[in-house]
């Protein structure tokens, strides 16, 4: 009998003494760099790092804080650009803890020699972002680093937001029983900027799937329904977002395979690139854990919101095997689905 | 994605299945010999819908998992030389080499590229005409002609900073090692289909013959390996050893005659250490002498580099199917893909990876 409960790295952060990309990939070893290195180092003054957002109470009102930088590489892809995400993205993170998404702050590290024009283009986007999403950019930084030293623009947003009363989403409310819900199909945006990577340009028709979520949380609360869980599952995809829900929360989560919606041009571009769709990023999707006498009503809310339309329930929480994830294949055996660990590898053949 | 999804269609599957179980009668051993068959089988849970007693033993053919450790800390020492664009496939970055490995050698300073193609690594060289650009070119008879024809191109095209750090292996050798090694206990063989498509189905019969066992050119979809499963057990079940093609949509019994014309211009047979296995004779190929000038172990003098294994590590036993991945004390525990001992745990197909990720709950 295998050991699953005892499979945690025994020596966090050991693996190599500098930073490495795998560092920046939103599975293992990001989760390990923030709970062994950088919340240790703040002390009393940290805080936990279970969410990608706090809730703190100040002035007698519940404040959701997140903030969140951007990196990406191509700046501009199919379906949005560094822009748009840094907008969403933020407004995302609020929108997880069930918050209201009100003020966005904008820091840009400018690499010199970077057009202006692009950044003309990209803080358009934003603006039109923010504009869509109902919040307002009200104060923000700018820098700028030697040629070389940045691959043009990276942007750090920060958000703020109001959490009613009675309305407590986070990871470690999933339960055993709770249905799991997905807003959407997977992988679309990792997909849209991989085909746009220097040196790995494909034809694909996918484009990003970013979008702000808060409107369909709203939608989701305005049925009642007490939500345990709220999860975008960008970086490292939904196998990250299940697994540290899992983690948190303590329990397992089992997917039915064939329920998973991968659409077919994803599909295709894993198979050819030899990536796991369940890993790959998505910036316009969340993963829901609901009461399973809710669920219907929750999901009837989603498929009736714009963002939502692709909604469907893919597994459900259960007791057995804590901190797992794993899923039924098609054929009848069942799989584990794994927290991914750094960057993606491609495999050879 | 059309011609794939049919392979995996559920209905079908079970009907394959059923018709294992019935023909089955006693326990059977089997090794597949791919480690993309191996990712497929447990990836969709094949090896627990087999008969009880049909065991299927994960083969060396990982090509990430044999590169031996020697060859992986030449291409350590040649990506940190200054001036120097290493290029590799994805995979092959984490894989540790005695001290650390490409991922980590790249964040010291050195300038370590994943390609797709070997072609992009040659494009890189010809754009990149004051640096030298290497391309760790592994693998088995699959990979080696996109590797053949690149040497091939630099040449014809006069690029000359471009070179190969070679550690090409071979499908055949390998089974012969296997069948001669005292503790064999596999009796069938799912030969690997993509190998096939290259090099043809006539290197099979006489290894057929000569250890008494099936030998089914097997393709990596569900249904193909359970066809191949199927063939495999009807021939055990009947007493017959012949070598079966039961992948004919990409295999041609002759092959790539195309490919095979280049691999016999470019590379010739050389005796190949694989890791954790050790040397087999006849196994790998290495570049010909016409081409030597584009060997990155010549270009660069790497022969000093010596490598040590990890004693912990018990990945040749699992190469060789004497063991599964759960029957080594390090896995899952001080050796996970995070921190991999050995290159099974490194790679999506490597088999220890592939118990890792995908295994299912026990009980």
């Amino acid at each position: 009998m295998i050991d699953f409960e005892g499979w945690t790295c025994p020596a966090p952060l050991r693996d190599t003494p500098h930073v490495v990309a795998g560092h920046g990939g939103g599975g293992a070893m990001s989760a390990d760099l923030v709970r062994h290195l950088i919340v240790p180092g703040y002390g009393d003054a940290g805080g936990t790092a279970e969410r990608d957002c706090a809730v703190v109470e100040a002035g007698g009102a519940r404040l959701a804080f997140t903030t969140d930088a951007y990196v990406v590489q191509p700046m501009f892809f199919p379906g949005g650009s560094i822009g748009d995400l840094a907008v969403n993205g933020t407004v995302n993170d609020l929108a997880m803890a069930g918050a209201t998404p009100l003020f966005l702050s904008a820091a840009f590290i400018l690499e010199e020699g970077t057009p202006l024009a692009d950044l003309g283009r990209i803080t358009a986007a934003m603006g039109a972002a923010a504009t869509a999403a109902g919040v307002r950019l009200v104060t923000g930084d700018t820098k700028v680093v030697g040629h070389g030293s940045g691959d043009g623009v990276y942007l750090t947003t920060s958000g703020v937001g109001v959490v009613a009363d009675g309305v407590e989403i986070e990871p470690r409310r999933a339960a055993a029983g709770d249905a799991v819900l997905i807003s959407g199909d997977l992988g679309r945006h990792g997909v849209a900027v991989l085909s746009r990577r220097e040196g790995l340009e494909f034809a694909t028709t996918v484009a990003s799937d970013t979008a702000p979520l808060h409107g369909l949380v709203a939608a989701m609360l305005a049925t009642g329904a007490d939500l345990h869980v709220l999860r975008d599952p960008t970086r490292g995809g939904l196998a990250a977002a299940l697994n540290e829900i899992a983690a948190t929360a303590r329990v397992g989560v089992e997917l039915t395979e064939r329920d998973l919606p991968v659409p077919d041009g994803v599909a295709d571009a894993c198979h050819l690139l030899g990536l796991d769709p369940l890993q790959v990023a998505n910036e316009g999707r969340l993963v829901a854990f609901v009461r399973p006498d809710q669920a219907d009503d929750v999901l009837a809310a989603m498929r009736a919101h714009p963002y939502g339309t692709g909604a469907r329930r893919i597994g459900t929480c259960v007791a057995g095997h804590p901190g797992m994830v794993v899923a039924r294949t098609a054929l009848g055996g069942t799989r584990v689905i794994s927290m991914p660990i750094g960057e993606q590898l491609p495999r050879i053949c | 994605m059309k011609y794939l999804d049919e392979f995996s269609d559920p209905d079908l599957a079970r009907s394959l299945l059923r018709q294992i179980h019935a023909a089955t009668t006693r326990p059977w051993a089997l090794m597949e010999v791919c480690g993309g068959q191996t990712h497929s089988i447990i990836r969709h849970g094949i090896d627990q819908l087999l008969p009880d007693g049909v065991e299927m033993i994960h083969g060396p053919g990982c090509p990430v998992c044999v590169t031996p450790l020697s060859v992986i800390d030449k291409a350590l020492a040649i990506a940190a030389r200054p001036g120097v664009i290493f290029c590799s496939f994805g995979d092959m970055l984490r894989v540790p080499g005695s001290g650390r490995d490409l991922f980590e050698v790249r964040s010291a300073g050195a300038d370590v590229r994943v390609v797709y193609s070997p072609l992009d690594a040659l494009g890189i060289a010809r754009d990149n005409p004051d640096r030298q650009v290497v391309f760790f070119g592994i693998g088995f008879e699959t990979t080696a002609p996109a590797n053949a024809l690149t040497v091939h191109q630099a040449r014809r095209l006069g690029i000359r900073n471009f070179s190969l750090l070679v550690s090409h292996v071979l499908v055949p050798p390998a089974i012969s090692a296997i069948m001669e090694s005292p503790r064999c206990r596999v009796q069938g063989f799912l030969a690997a289909g993509h190998v096939c498509s290259v090099m043809g189905t006539s290197e099979y019969p006489s290894l057929s013959e000569k250890y008494g066992v099936p030998i089914v050119v097997t393709g990596f979809e569900p249904l193909d390996v359970l066809e191949g499963i199927r063939q495999a057990i009807t021939q055990l079940e009947q007493g017959r050893h012949e070598t079966r093609n039961a992948y004919p949509r990409a295999v041609p019994e002759t092959g790539n005659p195309v490919a095979r014309q280049m691999l016999a211009d470019v590379f010739e047979v050389t005796d190949r250490a694989w890791r954790g296995i050790g040397t087999i004779p006849g196994s790998g190929w290495r570049l010909t002498d016409r081409y030597r000038e584009f060997d990155a172990e010549h270009r660069f003098d790497v022969s000093g580099v010596r490598a040590a294994e990890s004693a912990l590590c018990r990945s040749g036993e699992v190469l060789q199917g004497l063991i599964k991945p759960h029957e080594c004390a390090a896995f899952g525990r001080v050796c996970t893909p995070r921190q991999p001992l050995g290159a099974t745990m490194v790679s999506s197909e490597g088999a220890c990876a592939a118990y890792y990720a995908y295994r299912r709950v026990a009980g």
